[in-house]
């Protein structure tokens, strides 16, 4: 029940979606395709499902190469972005439908539908059209009917797309659970990060078709691998410099430490707003700043900061920290990057 | 999902209707509504009112005679017979091109989508033409078909494929936009499922667009019934053989019969009411299964 892909390519016309594509899923493992609108991360999972088909490469489930296996045939379950539920079938005749084309017993497809009506916590709702849902309760719905064939792999395309923020939550929760349960390789196609962290054990991040990086979750939040993923994952504060001598690099009032590059050499650094230490007494290292501005985000406080010479950074301080503190607008505080990552630019 | 109809009452289609009939003055009003009332009564009411008015001129039982004339009798049958083999085949080709149009990319698609107009804008004299430039004597298979004693040309299957012709568009017409709204993503589904192509046309796809489906059917029969111009080429005018309806009144009207004319046009004027009727009900009902399609999933 494993899934790899190997040099997929899939173009529309001038417009490459998927560009020499290789990755493996592992029985059992829950993996996200992040990336932003028109990566192909869709493109790709309806490769993978057989809905599209690709120009090359090969797609092989479970061992066997199934690039010319029909979608049919390939017994994998597959939760379209807007459910496409049958809408004029109730909904134990939505889930009992890949049993009944399959011609199933009728005792055992009442049998599994009630099994996954359980499962999906909607017992209750069998009879129901799928206009009389709620977009949760279609969700989960379009997850049953592709779970009652037993298929080798679950696909999602942009399962919480279109829900509103409390529903997410809860789905994501129940995802991962059913996940955890089932123990079916899934694999989910997602545009938000946080969605994609918070779910899956493993990620792939896409860019104009291509893989950017792979890994788990805090491997790509901590080691970007490349500029895009720095950028596109969590929130971040980029900078553009040059190194100004053998190692060192100079923004504004900010030094930093850039290893081996030489002097001359442009480059992009990346910090987090929580890599960003905020002090009113100073330390070493620690460059002088004016607080801004001052937003209330919940968990965490966002402070933007002036460190003069028209370069602004953002700072994410802990709840605890920042009441503690009592940060206010137009203070004069001490500014440090604690981490950050560094893309070479070329020489300048 | 998104495009379709806006669901009713939605505050801000009804404020600004009633917005708009506030500011129309009541004199303007009034005066749209009875010019158009006039218009239509004086252009369509009158005019029906008129056959029914003709047929029934000498009473009833000179009008029951007409319609229950053998001529007219066999003139129904043929009609009956010559709509139905019509509707059949445009059902089919209908349901496969707006199939092929809407569940598949392929090059030359806009041309098929565009050809299937074309007898909408050729005059259906010019498609009884055709069929006799085709199967007459001096046509490219007549005088094969006259060797092997098939008639084609005045006789029903000419009737039949000119007809047919005429009234092509009608089915495909109505079901390509429909198909094309209601996406491909059910389809889809069922075919990732495991069901065959048959079991998604039978079981996801027609239960979707059976009321647009009627309804072109719908508007093709009265369309097949109704034909005149093309049969008239084609058919030959043999009395009680290949007469169709709206020939036989052309018939009786030149043989200055005018109650029996205007008794067989009022079988046709009937079946326009009842066309109307089943039309209205099938769109109504087709719409109601889009508005759902569109319904928002956050919104209940």
């Amino acid at each position: 029940m494993s899934i790899e892909v190997r040099g997929l390519n899939k173009a529309f016309g001038a417009f490459k979606a998927v560009d020499e594509v290789s990755f493996k899923v592992e029985t059992g493992e829950l993996l996200a395709l992040l990336g932003p609108s028109g990566s192909g991360k869709s493109t790709l999972l309806r490769i993978i499902a057989g809905l599209e088909t690709p120009d090359s490469g090969e797609v092989i489930l479970t061992g066997t190469e199934s690039s010319t296996v029909s979608a049919r045939d390939r017994n994998v379950g597959f939760v379209f972005q807007h459910y496409a539920l049958f809408k004029h079938m109730t909904v134990r005749e939505n889930i009992a439908f890949g049993l009944k084309v399959r011609k199933v017993p009728a005792a055992e497809t009442k049998e599994r539908v009630e099994e996954l009506l359980g499962l999906v916590q909607m017992a209750g709702y069998g009879n129901r059209f799928p206009s009389q849902l709620s977009g949760g309760q279609r969700q989960r719905v379009a997850v049953a009917r592709a779970l009652a064939p037993r298929p080798q792999v679950l696909l999602l395309d942009e399962p919480f797309g279109a829900l509103d923020a409390k529903v997410k939550a809860e789905l994501r929760d129940w995802i991962r659970h059913l996940h955890d349960d089932a123990k079916i390789t899934t694999v989910f196609v997602t545009h938000d990060q946080e969605e994609a962290m918070e779910v899956a054990k493993k990620i792939i991040i896409l860019d104009k078709g291509r893989v950017e990086q792979e890994g788990d979750p805090r491997a790509v939040f901590d080691r970007p691998a490349t500029q895009f993923v720095a950028d596109f994952v969590g929130e971040t504060n980029c900078i553009e410099t040059v190194a100004v001598d053998d190692g060192l690099a100079v923004w504004g009032s900010l030094r930093f430490s850039v290893g081996k590059v030489p002097k001359g050499v442009g480059l992009r650094i990346y910090f987090r707003p929580h890599d960003v230490y905020v002090t009113r007494h100073k330390e070493s290292l620690q460059v002088s700043a004016v607080i801004e501005r001052e937003f209330f985000k919940g968990a965490f406080t966002e402070l933007d900061l002036d460190l003069g010479e028209g370069k602004h950074v953002t700072a994410h301080l802990p709840r605890g920290l920042s009441e503690a503190s009592g940060f206010a607008p137009g203070e004069k505080v001490y500014v440090g990057i604690i981490g950050f990552h560094i893309f070479e630019t070329g020489k300048i | 999902m998104a495009k379709g109809a806006p669901t009713e009452g939605s505050p801000l289609q009804t404020g600004s209707r009633n917005d708009f009939s506030r500011r129309e003055p009541a004199w303007a009003r009034r005066l749209l509504i009875g010019f158009s009332l006039v218009f239509l009564g004086l252009f369509l009411v009158l005019p029906l009112l008129l056959v029914f008015a003709g047929a029934l001129r000498d009473g009833i039982l000179p009008y029951w005679a007409a319609v229950t004339d053998s001529e007219t009798k066999h003139a129904i049958q043929l009609t009956l017979g010559v709509a139905a083999a019509s509707v059949t085949l445009n059902t089919i080709f209908g349901l496969a091109a707006a199939w092929l149009l809407t569940k598949f990319d392929f090059r030359g698609k806009q041309l098929l989508n565009t050809l299937i107009d074309l007898p909408l804008t050729v005059s259906p004299v010019i498609a009884g033409l055709i069929f006799v430039l085709l199967f007459g004597l001096q046509g490219w298979f007549g005088a094969w078909l006259r060797d092997h004693g098939i008639s084609i040309l005045f006789a029903w299957p000419a009737i039949v494929l000119s007809t047919a012709f005429v009234t092509f568009p009608f089915v495909a017409r109505e079901l390509v936009p429909l198909m094309d709204e209601l996406g491909r993503d059910e389809e889809q589904a069922a075919m990732v499922l495991g069901a065959s192509g048959w079991q998604i046309f039978w079981h996801v796809t027609l239960p979707n667009i059976q009321w647009g489906l009627l309804y072109g059917v719908i508007i093709c029969n009265a369309r097949a019934m109704g034909e005149f111009g093309a049969v008239s080429v084609v058919s030959g005018h043999i009395r009680g053989l290949t007469n169709t309806l709206p020939l036989q009144v052309e018939l009786l009207y030149n043989d200055y019969q005018f109650s029996a004319a205007f008794a067989v046009a009022s079988l046709l004027t009937l079946l326009a009411f009842v066309t109307l009727v089943l039309k209205h009900w099938s769109h109504h009902r087709q719409a109601t299964v889009l508005r759902e399609a569109s319904q928002n999933p956050e919104s209940s």
